[in-house]
Formats: structure tokens, sequence, C-alpha cells
């Protein structure tokens, strides 16, 4: 009896770029700007992500800042995604881009890892990844990190919007990835011990949390080595709330009442209707 | 079916964010291949950039196809990556059907029938170079549009401008490996020496009928010359 090999259950992409939303969003933009309101800015993660190869195994970070044009939208956003128990992946850019991507290749990997009854290699997340983001032609915003150990040891990659990638011992990405390189081409050695390696990455966050405006709040850690995960999330809260000195409530009264005038609204009851809730 | 005049209103940026990060991946770039008695020689530059940011500054640019064929990538970073990882694919599958090792025209006519097919879409100069046993060392240029030529001696990408003059008054056919190594180094070095886009280390790699020599030149030992 055959049985047919069993091969991920990705959608067959026919080729290239859907346009089919195009002429739907340049409507729908125009139509927007016409009532005079603005389409809301998707929400970046602006960031400071890296990664480092060191003895055994790599150390991913990432700042903790989400923002929607200047404003701060979450304080505290996890950056550093799951894709396989051995392999974990930085996100920047569009959040909603970086979040969808990388929850989509590690579900094709795991149906892959099943297929082949094997622990995933990096290089194969890394080939799902810049397929993907090719295909899109850089119109999906993310700029990732992607970092794990697997048969052939320990392997970083940055993979760019529009699909291209670098292997590389040390990689920073984000609008904070100048300072963190600058850190990072001043002190990094090949095979650091562990330690060395987390306060490297930890300081290269940190450079990019305090220069850059983009980036904020925390720094996330993820070590990975050959068959464990530490998942620091916070490694280190590099900007604690600050405690306010004094009270800053005003009593009753503060305020002098000049007037006061009641005006009650006669309303009449057009219509009544009953709908009664489900409790049971 | 009509679309917006500038598409780049899709994307809303503001000053947090600085140009290149923003900005497609590019390789910059000079590239270089010389046909020898016996194999090919080619070089290539090691830097990548987003904009005015270095995104890799230890980029390899030349990219096995097959065993004894290789290619020297110049133009954006993932039209090319995608290409040669579609080419390495299909000439793959095309040798072993053959149960033979591929011939380089063969390779560079992959090359040339994406590059062309989808000219529209695509950045890409692309030189193929390497050995097989039919017709030995050959050199063959795919620049942006898709045509596909084979040539002695072949420069590619935003430094070749500045070193035309320099190949095509030191080029001399049968050289030996040595002279052509000696030749592609000096004209990379120049190259990255004028053009802001290239720059970093010297890759260098020899194909012949024994297979693969590849080297490293790192900044340092870069042949000198004289500083104006």
């Amino acid at each position: 009896r055959r049985i047919m090999a069993t091969v991920s259950v990705c959608k067959y992409y026919p080729g290239g770029f859907s346009f089919d939303n195009c002429k739907r969003n340049a409507l729908l933009e125009a139509d927007i700007s016409k009532l005079g309101f603005s389409s809301p800015a998707a929400r970046k993660t602006g960031t400071t992500i890296c990664g480092v190869v060191y003895k055994d195994g790599v150390v991913l970070g990432a700042d903790t800042r989400a923002t929607e044009g200047m404003i701060v939208a979450d304080k505290n956003c996890s950056k550093i995604h799951y894709i396989s128990p051995n392999i974990y992946c930085c996100g920047a850019g569009t959040a909603a881009d970086t979040e969808m991507t990388t929850q989509i290749i590690s579900s094709n990997l795991e149906l892959h890892s099943l297929s082949t009854g094997r622990l995933p290699r990096v290089a194969t997340a890394n080939r799902m990844l810049k397929q993907m983001l090719f295909r899109y032609q850089g119109y999906i915003g993310a700029a990732l990190v992607l970092g794990g150990v697997d048969c052939n040891g320990p392997h970083l990659y940055s993979i760019y919007p529009h699909g291209s990638t670098d292997k590389l011992p040390y990689v920073t990405m984000g609008s904070g990835s100048l300072a963190a390189m600058a850190v990072f081409e001043d002190r990094y050695r090949p095979n650091m011990e562990e330690e060395e390696a987390k306060r490297l990455v930890r300081d290269a966050i940190a450079a990019g949390i305090f220069n850059d405006l983009g980036s904020g709040s925390n720094i996330d850690l993820c070590v990975i080595t050959k068959g464990k995960v530490d998942y620091l999330r916070p490694h280190d809260v590099a900007n604690k709330k600050g405690v306010r000195t004094g009270s800053y409530r005003y009593k009753h009264g503060t305020t002098g009442v000049l007037t006061k005038t009641v005006t009650p609204l006669n309303l009449e009851v057009v219509e009544e209707s009953v709908q009664t809730m489900d409790t049971s | 079916m009509s679309f917006p005049a500038s598409v780049s209103t899709l994307n809303n940026y503001n000053d947090l964010y600085p140009d290149w990060t923003q900005r497609e991946v590019s390789t910059g770039t000079t590239i270089m291949a010389v046909e020898f008695d016996g194999g090919v020689v080619m070089g290539a530059d090691s830097r990548t950039t987003t904009g005015a940011y270095i995104a890799n500054r230890v980029t390899d640019k030349l990219t096995p196809i097959h065993e004894r064929i290789f290619c020297c990538r110049s133009g954006s970073a993932a039209d090319t990556q995608a290409i040669a990882d579609a080419v390495t694919y299909q000439l793959g599958f095309h040798s072993i059907e053959l149960d033979e090792a591929p011939l380089v025209q063969t390779a560079a006519s992959l090359f040339r029938d994406m590059c062309y097919r989808y000219r529209e879409e695509l950045m890409a100069g692309i030189i193929v170079a390497g050995w097989d046993p039919r017709r030995g060392g050959q050199v063959y240029t795919v620049p942006v549009g898709g045509m596909m030529t084979r040539q002695p001696v072949s420069v590619g990408g935003s430094g070749s401008s500045y070193i035309y003059g320099y190949v095509d008054s030191n080029y001399r056919p049968a050289m030996s490996k040595e002279e052509c190594l000696k030749f592609t180094a000096e004209a990379l070095t120049l190259a990255m020496e004028r053009d802001g886009s290239s720059g970093g280390v010297v890759r260098l790699a020899v194909i012949s009928e024994q297979g693969v020599e590849r080297q490293v030149i790192l900044g340092n030992q870069l042949p000198k010359f004289s500083t104006v």
C-alpha cells in the first residue's frame, strides 16, 4: 500500500504579488482624506534588536517599546518571537507584520519538522522567511534577526523586508541599530563566554534605548544553546517608572462655585422595547 | 487597473526613522571576472548598503551555483539572492537529469531567462563564471535588462565605471592564473578606493578543473597605489 509523503500544509501561491487590494486601498485613502481624517498610522516597533553568536550558542536581545507615530503605544511589548523550540526571531518594523510573519513561519516549520522527523534548522526558517518577504516585494515591513542552535551549531541571520539575508556572527536591526552596532564593533570577540555575551547584548540594546527615540523601556534577552533556551523577559528594567514625590489631588472646595443653573430636559418616550438576557 | 501615483504614501515615515531603515538593501559593488587558460578568476568587494549605512561589511558576493560555476551579484541584494537561489535549484535539477556537470553557458542562460523575463521588476547585474569540461574557463555577463554575452574580462557594479580604463589598458590575452589574480585584486582595489558603495575586503575565487580555491584580501593587505 503506497502512502504519499506529506508536505507542509502551506497554501499554494500562484506566483507574484497579489494586487487585488491596491485599487480598494487607494480609494479608501482618498475617501478618508476627503472627510478630513488621516488614516491610522501602522504601529511600528521603532526598535533596537540584535543578536550575537558566542561559544555555546546565540544571544538575542530586544528593547520593549512600540510606537504609533510619536506616541508610545506599548511600553512593554515582546519583540522576541518563538519560531521553534530551538529557534527564536526578533522583529523590527511594522509590529503586525513581524508578529504575523513569525507566526506563519513558526506554524509551517512545525509541520515541516513533523514531516521530516527532525529538529528544524535555522537555515530552513531563513529560507522560508526570505522567500515569503521577497514574494511581497518589501510591502511586508518586517526586518528580522533570526537566531538558533541546530544540528550544525549556532546560527544567526539578519533578514530585510525586501527578502535579502545576511549570515553573520553579530547583527543589529531597527532604528536603534546604529547605536547597537557601535557597541558590537567595539567589543565583539569570537567565542565569548555566556556572561560576556549577555553583557554585550544588554549594553548594545541599552545604547539603542538611551540614544534612539524609537526604542525604550526594558531589555529582553533570549539565550539559546543546544537543548536549552533562557527567555529572560525582562532581563534588565532599564527605565523604571518614577515615584511621585507628593500627592497632586486638589482638596474639595479648591475651586469656588460662582453660579449654579439647573435645566430639566423634558423628553417623551417614543419607543420602548424589552430584550431578555439569556442567563441560562 | 490604475494605481495611486505615489505608492510611497502607503508608508507614513516620520523623523523617528532615518532614511536607511526604509531603503532597500543594495549591493552597491564592484565585481569582476577574468578567463585564463584552464579556468576563471572571479573577484568582488564586500560592502552591502542601505542608503548611507553599511548593512554588511563582509558580504560574500561570489555565490556558488554549482560545483564549478559561481556568480558575482550586483544590484538589489534581495533580487540577486532570490534569482541565485532559483537558478541554483534549476541547474541542480538539470544536472541530475543530465547525469553530467552542467555547462557554464547553461547557467548563464538560466540567469538570462529570469533577468529578461522579469526585467521590469528586477534590479540585478550578474556575472556568471566557471569551468566545464567542454569549453574550459568561461565568463558570461548578464547586466541589468537581461542581455547575455561571453567576454574574456567582465566588470560590473557601481564601482566598475572607475576601472574600465584600467581594465582595458592592463588586460592581455593568455595571462597566467597568478597574473589574473593580481590583475583582479588591483582593479577591485582601485574601484573600492573611489566608489563609496564599494569597500571592505576583496574576495577572490579561482575555478578550474581541480575545483575552487577561495581567498580573502583584508583591508591592510590590499595593493597600495600612490595616494594623492
